[in-house]
């Protein structure tokens, strides 16, 4: 039976949501989603054990025991990423002309920059601390530590080798041949006339890397860290198994929050500024 | 430098200008790009205070001529001698040539992180061996002359078109070059800008500069120029003064271009 045989039709036909005006179907989904919020909000509140939360993350007696050793732990972390950073950046220089020269030198670059991006960081810390001392029987200056940093200063140089690269080719070559045909050597053009507008470009990419070599110093655990070396990962989980307590890592986790948020958020501010420039 | 006594002056001789030689000659001179030959034979013999315009329809070779004469192209075949030195000759320290021939491009090619001094200066360092001092006065001295003395501390991006082509000029003249080439030096400027360049260079041939200019300014080549060469895919097809071949071309493919542009 259909609506015009029961003499319905006009007044009560099927019910459609395209009927309701956009502006009021607008406000209804957004007041459906914030009904849902709500409801998940509430059903966490009431059933979740906040004692236990706060023991075994947020327990303030593990954090007072902590206290002044964390901050030498983020002390080395920002230290073993400034030493590799500005190490491995002055290497990503070198690697980065080499791979815009001809022949051997430029092979050796590629090959160096394909080696060390393509394998894990993990893989390459754990060569440098372990493997390649011990298959060479060489003690590496700072012992397995040493070996570690040396790894994150040969990764980090891979990487921002690229980077660096891009950032020369992107300058005009207007600039080159300015330079040149005023006299300047092809080293004297690259330092004074291309590398400093190069690297202006790569400012923005480079405060990444700067950020992802500051997480990837957490990998420096598997170098074994004595006390004294530890950076914060290690330190969080060297204190989470003294303390049958998971607040250390929180308290690792915050520090390093505190870290890479403002530096990601000043990123964002480069790349801006850059963009209105051009 | 002088030759060392008791050697031959022959590796001297090679890399030391003579005065008396032409500033620029070109024998033969060919360039390809990839299989486009661009440059398809040119002779050229530029004689001291000259002032050669070149013009020619776009593709016909006339940068790539320009560029050929300080090697920022390199030929594929023929000479280029500068002061009678062949810069082709890998003995030859290029940079050295380089630094007597000036050269002013289509788009300034200023360096943007200095300031208009610092631009001035930075090559009579680096390679001149000036000190800061003497290279600051000469660089003042070279920006009263295009008349931006007062622009000294400002950075590229603050100036206008004309201003940067008159400091490209300036950055130029410091390095006290013998001659000047200028590769379509007003091409990228708005029209009322191209005054002010057009000046400068004016005043640079009547100093007696010896100059190659390519151009589409047929006002500035009537007027200044000493001798006009028209090019057409890769061969110089007609040259002579300036107000001859503008007014009564003799060969077809001159007369079919003047009558386009004039």
């Amino acid at each position: 039976m259909t609506d015009s045989e029961t003499g319905l039709s006009g007044s009560s036909r099927t019910f459609r949501l395209s009927d309701i005006r956009p502006t009021t179907r607008r406000r209804l989904s957004r007041g459906a989603s914030y009904g849902v919020a709500l409801i998940v909000v509430l059903l966490v509140v009431f059933l979740t054990d906040w004692d236990k939360i706060q023991r075994n993350f947020f327990n303030a007696d593990v954090a007072s025991d902590l206290v002044p050793a964390i901050f030498r732990a983020l002390g080395n972390t920002l230290l073993y990423t400034l030493v590799c950073f500005v190490l491995g950046t002055l290497l990503a220089v070198v690697f980065a002309l080499m791979k815009m020269a001809h022949g051997p030198a430029r092979w050796f670059a590629v090959a160096y920059i394909e080696l060390f991006r393509g394998l894990p960081a993990l893989l390459t810390i754990f060569a440098f601390a372990f493997m390649i001392p011990i298959a060479f029987r060489v003690r590496l200056p700072g012992g397995t530590l040493g070996g570690g940093l040396i790894a994150l200063v040969i990764v980090t140089s891979a990487y921002n080798a690229e980077v660096i690269r891009s950032g020369i080719e992107a300058v005009p070559k207007g600039q080159r041949e300015a330079a040149r045909s005023l006299g300047m050597p092809h080293l004297t053009t690259m330092l004074h006339v291309i590398l400093p507008q190069g690297l202006r470009i790569v400012i923005p990419p480079l405060t990444n890397e700067f950020v992802m070599l500051l997480k990837d110093t957490a990998l420096l655990f598997i170098a074994g860290l004595t006390a004294a070396e530890r950076e914060l990962t290690t330190f969080g989980r060297d204190g989470m198994t003294t303390h049958g307590n998971s607040t250390p890592l929180i308290l690792a986790a915050v520090l390093y929050l505190i870290v890479t948020v403002p530096l990601t958020a000043l990123v964002g501010k480069l790349e801006k500024k850059l963009a209105v420039k051009k | 430098m002088s030759p060392r006594p008791g050697l031959p002056s022959r590796l001297h001789a090679r890399d030391t200008p003579d005065p008396s030689a032409p500033p620029i000659q070109v024998v033969g001179l060919r360039k390809s790009f990839g299989h486009h030959e661009v440059l398809k034979g040119i002779d050229l013999t530029v004689e001291r205070g000259e002032v050669v315009c070149v013009i020619g329809p776009s593709g016909s070779g006339k940068s790539t001529l320009l560029r050929s004469i300080n090697l920022l192209e390199w030929p594929t075949a023929g000479q280029v001698r500068i002061e009678g030195i062949d810069v082709l000759d890998p003995d030859v320290n290029l940079d050295r040539v380089r630094t007597r021939i000036g050269m002013v491009f289509q788009s300034f090619n200023l360096f943007p992180p200095m300031t208009v001094l610092r631009n001035t200066t930075i090559a009579q360092e680096k390679v001149l061996g000036r000190s800061r001092s003497q290279a600051e006065r000469v660089g003042r001295d070279m920006l009263e002359r295009v008349g931006l003395q007062d622009k000294i501390d400002a950075h590229p991006s603050q100036l206008s078109g004309g201003q940067q082509q008159r400091v490209a000029i300036a950055r130029s003249l410091a390095m006290n070059p013998d001659m000047m080439l200028f590769d379509e030096p007003t091409s990228a400027l708005d029209p009322e800008l191209v005054g002010e360049v057009l000046e400068v260079m004016r005043s640079l041939a009547e100093s007696g500069m010896t100059m190659m200019v390519v151009t589409h300014e047929m006002g500035f080549a009537r007027e200044v120029g000493t001798r006009l060469i028209f090019m057409d895919d890769g061969l110089i097809v007609e040259q002579g003064l300036p107000r001859q071949v503008l007014s009564d071309p003799q060969q077809p493919r001159t007369q079919l271009f003047l009558s386009k542009v004039l």
